[in-house]
């Protein structure tokens, strides 16, 4: 069954609260060398035997387009294994 | 005597109700449909709201059903809808009761989404933009200042332009969000309906609690007003043993609006 990984981020305009937060914790450890951290989700999905990847992607930016993101505030990225 | 006879009198013994038309309708005061998901726990406050308040009579809609039952209102109540699974009011949107909802609103029926019932009118798009986590990151559940920025709406025509209000928040994604270009319509367009602010009536980061673009609390929208979307809840501030009666006015002004428009 192709494997489908969706990464839904929040748009780089917007400030992404959880990821500054991050970014200082890094910070006070010592890993000075990180910065734009910025946190999102993963949704991972197994995808119907048979069909073709360019459909499964286009199925899955369907998806994120009316569910799995928020046009508003997130952008997504698709990553399909056959 | 006959039941009928009974009821034949009272159908025209009360005069000045402030209702134009429809003797049989006047009689009555309007009915609210609360919408209630899986998740929703403000659904009986806010029906409670207007029952207690004697602005109105409440009925409970279930997500799951497609009629509205002919109310003359809606609330989409806070909550958790879904469990927030996902974005909070992401799933809730797609809920049966939401196509009704949404032609309902389209055809000017007065809207009201309370918390999670923003996000939800947000996600759903009857609203624009979107809320996000507090910038604080924090649950922040407290009483906060609000500023009215216009009583040209249903939903504020009993309050003053400039007054603050006192009414509490309870939100951990309350950090309303949207582009420029909207920013710009919604200023322009008079549709930011209350602003965080300090008890002076002033604007102040400090006063704005979860970061929120220009420190919008509320807004309104569709075809002619009749869409309110606000992150404080004033079904929890009705009367002054809950610490703020402020909240009462937004009930009573949907009643005349209502009363009104018939």
């Amino acid at each position: 069954m192709p494997k489908v990984t969706v990464t839904v981020t929040l748009k780089p305009t917007l400030l992404d609260a959880q990821g500054r937060t991050v970014e200082t914790a890094l910070h006070s450890m010592g890993f000075g060398e990180a910065s734009g951290v910025r946190i999102g989700k993963i949704i991972e999905m197994q995808i119907a035997d048979g069909m073709p990847t360019a459909e499964a992607e286009a199925r899955t930016a369907a998806m994120c387009e009316k569910l799995l993101a928020n046009p508003v505030t997130e952008s997504y990225r698709i990553e399909v294994e056959a | 005597m006959t039941s009928a006879a009974v009821a034949e009198p009272r159908e025209f013994s009360t005069v000045s109700t402030g209702f134009s038309t429809g003797p049989a309708r006047t009689m009555r005061k309007p009915r609210v449909g609360v919408i209630v998901f899986p998740g929703s726990n403000c659904d009986r406050d806010a029906g409670n709201a207007f029952v207690e308040t004697e602005q109105g009579d409440t009925v409970y809609l279930w997500h799951e059903e497609t009629d509205l039952q002919g109310v003359d209102a809606v609330v989409v109540p806070g909550g958790f809808s879904y469990g927030d699974a996902l974005r909070a009011g992401a799933i809730a949107r797609f809920a049966p009761i939401m196509g009704e909802v949404a032609r309902f609103a389209e055809a000017g029926g007065l809207v009201v989404g309370v918390c999670n019932g923003f996000q939800i009118l947000c996600e759903a798009g009857l609203l624009p933009g979107a809320l996000i986590r507090n910038e604080g990151l924090r649950f922040i559940c407290r009483q906060v200042n609000l500023r009215v920025e216009t009583a040209d709406t249903p939903f504020t025509a009993l309050y003053e332009q400039g007054e603050v209000l006192s009414i509490p928040i309870a939100h951990g994604e309350g950090c309303y969000t949207c582009d420029d270009v909207t920013y710009d319509r919604l200023a322009a367009e008079n549709q930011i309906l209350f602003r965080y602010c300090e008890r002076d009536g002033s604007l102040t980061p400090a006063a704005n609690p979860n970061g929120s673009r220009g420190s919008i609390a509320g807004i309104v929208g569709g075809p002619s007003r009749n869409v309110l979307g606000m992150m404080p809840h004033p079904e929890r501030a009705t009367t002054a043993a809950l610490g703020s009666s402020d909240g009462e006015r937004l009930f009573a002004g949907i009643r005349h609006a209502l009363s009104a428009a018939r």
